[in-house]
This record gives structure tokens, sequence and C-alpha cells, in this order.
């Protein structure tokens, strides 16, 4: 009982502000509707008994992500609203939900008519972060070495390509373009003279 | 009883609503945003997949599918900041500068 309760609360929760982030023409807005239905979303991992994924959902997601949005969203001008031309909204509704059905029937197919059977089912009497600590150093050690190098080098481009030029004001840098257009026009215009 | 068909379907919605958002989004934030939401999805699939069959491999995939998202915004902002630097604007249409 309280077990439906829960996904439909959180099932609607996410679709309402997953739908905000979408649509939304303020950025500030999207932002904190994503960040609020990641939260949900970890209500989800919490339901189906996986308590590490839904705190790493938590520290990760909500944490990391979202303040790195944010920071990042200081070098943009985020108090006016998004200009978009955008095509037919039915159009986009059509466009996006009959892909998303294509993607699903192309995956569920191989393994519709298939025997699933547990490769690694998690241990009797363990809590759900140790037997998640457990298969993760053993047989997904690799894919875990993997992704730890693959986070070091985002860092480092992360680092290289925001830091280059770190000196500049950005605000500064609308009139520069500005300017610089200016004197396209006039250096075209000598050019017509030419 | 909610099932393993209940979690599907939210996760399709969830996904298609992340596709609508790429589709639509001119601005390369907000399209940032909907891959975000794209990826929650999936991650939300692969637990319910694993909890009903009882297997952690969903869980442990929707762990890496995490590694990914937070490298993909990290690389991501760097180079939308960099956009923002040169073009002043993060309209997808102005970074059309190949037109014949």
């Amino acid at each position: 009982m309280f077990e439906q309760i829960a996904f439909y609360f959180f099932s609607v929760a996410t679709i309402v502000l997953f739908l905000i982030t979408a649509f939304s023409k303020n950025v500030l807005y999207a932002m904190s509707a994503l960040a609020a239905g990641m939260v949900m979303i970890s209500g989800f991992f919490f339901l189906l008994g996986a308590d590490f994924l839904g705190a790493v959902q938590l520290v990760v997601y909500v944490g990391a992500v979202m303040a790195l949005y944010a920071f990042g969203m200081m070098f943009f001008d985020a108090t006016k609203d998004v200009k978009e031309k955008n095509a037919s909204t039915t159009l986009v509704v059509l466009l996006g939900g009959s892909v998303a059905l294509l993607l699903t029937l192309i995956f569920i197919a191989p393994i519709l008519g298939a025997n699933i059977e547990a490769s690694y089912p998690p241990l009797e009497g363990a809590t759900n972060p140790q037997s998640v600590g457990l298969i993760l150093f053993t047989k997904y050690l690799i894919p875990f070495e993997v992704a730890a190098l693959m986070l070091l080098v985002a860092m480092i481009a992360g680092i290289i390509l925001a830091g280059k030029k770190m000196d500049i004001s950005l605000t500064d840098i609308e009139e520069d373009i500005a300017i610089s257009e200016e004197e396209e026009m006039i250096l075209d215009e000598k050019d017509g003279e030419k | 009883m909610i099932g393993l068909n209940h979690y599907l379907i939210i996760s399709g919605l969830l996904f298609a609503i992340g596709l609508m958002g790429v589709v639509r989004r001119k601005n390369l934030l907000m399209l940032f945003f909907s891959t975000e939401i794209m990826l929650n999805a999936a991650n939300i699939a692969l637990a319910a997949a694993g909890h009903f069959y009882n297997d952690l491999s969903g869980q442990m995939f929707a762990f890496f599918v995490i590694a990914i998202a937070a490298s993909e915004v990290a690389v991501g902002l760097g180079l939308l900041i960099l956009i923002y630097k040169k073009n002043g604007t993060l309209d997808l249409d102005d970074l059309a500068t190949m037109k014949g």
C-alpha cells in the first residue's frame, strides 16, 4: 500500500519536474526543477532496494553535477529568458515520442523471448552496500578502474578547457564582439569602395 | 502491486520527455539538462530490471552511467564556456557557420 503511494507520488513528481526542465524558458527554473527531479529519482532507487545507488544519486547528481551546473551558470547570463526559435510543438512531441518508442522496441525485441537468469544475485544476509561492494570489486573491477581513469581524464579536460583565459571577464566579451562586428562592417564598406 | 512494467513505463515516459527536450531545445545549456533527464530515465529502468530479476548487474550499470554522466558534464561545461567566450551566446543556430 505504502509502496504504491510512494511510487505514484514519485512518478507524478518526476514527470512534472522534468516537464518544467524540458519546456521552461528560464535557465534558473529549469535547473532547480532538474535538481528536485534528481532527488525524486533517488526515491525510486530506495523503493527498489538499491540503497547505495540512491545515496550515490543524491551525492553525485544533486551534490556534484547540479553544483557544477550552478557554477557554470555563473559564466552565462541566467536572469534573462532564453529566446529560442522553436519548430511546431506537435512535430516535436510526435518525433520525440516515436523515437523513444522505437528505441524501446529495438532494445526489448531481442530479450523478450529470452529466458533471463540472474548472473550476480545479491548475497544472502548482506545489506545492499555490502553486496554492491563485493560485486563491484570482484566482477566489475576492470570497468571500475576504466571509469576512474575516465573521470581523471574528464577532470583534466575540464580544467584545461574552462581554465584557459580565466583572467578575462566574460561580461566584457559581449562588448568586444559587438565592437569587432562594427569593425568588420567598416572593413566591408572599405572593400566595397575598392 | 507495483511490478517491473510500472517502472519501465515511468522510465519510458521520462526518456520521452528528455528526448522531446533534446529535439526542441536550441540553447546548449538546456540541451545538456535534457540529456541528464534521459540518463536518469535509463538508470531507473536498469535498477528496476535488476531488482525484479534479483540481479545486481543492473545497479552496477547504473553506477557506470552516473560516472559517465559526471565526466560528460565536466567536459561539456568546459566546452560550453569556450563557446560562450568565442560567440557570446549559447544558441545552436549561431554555431552553423559552415553555410555556403
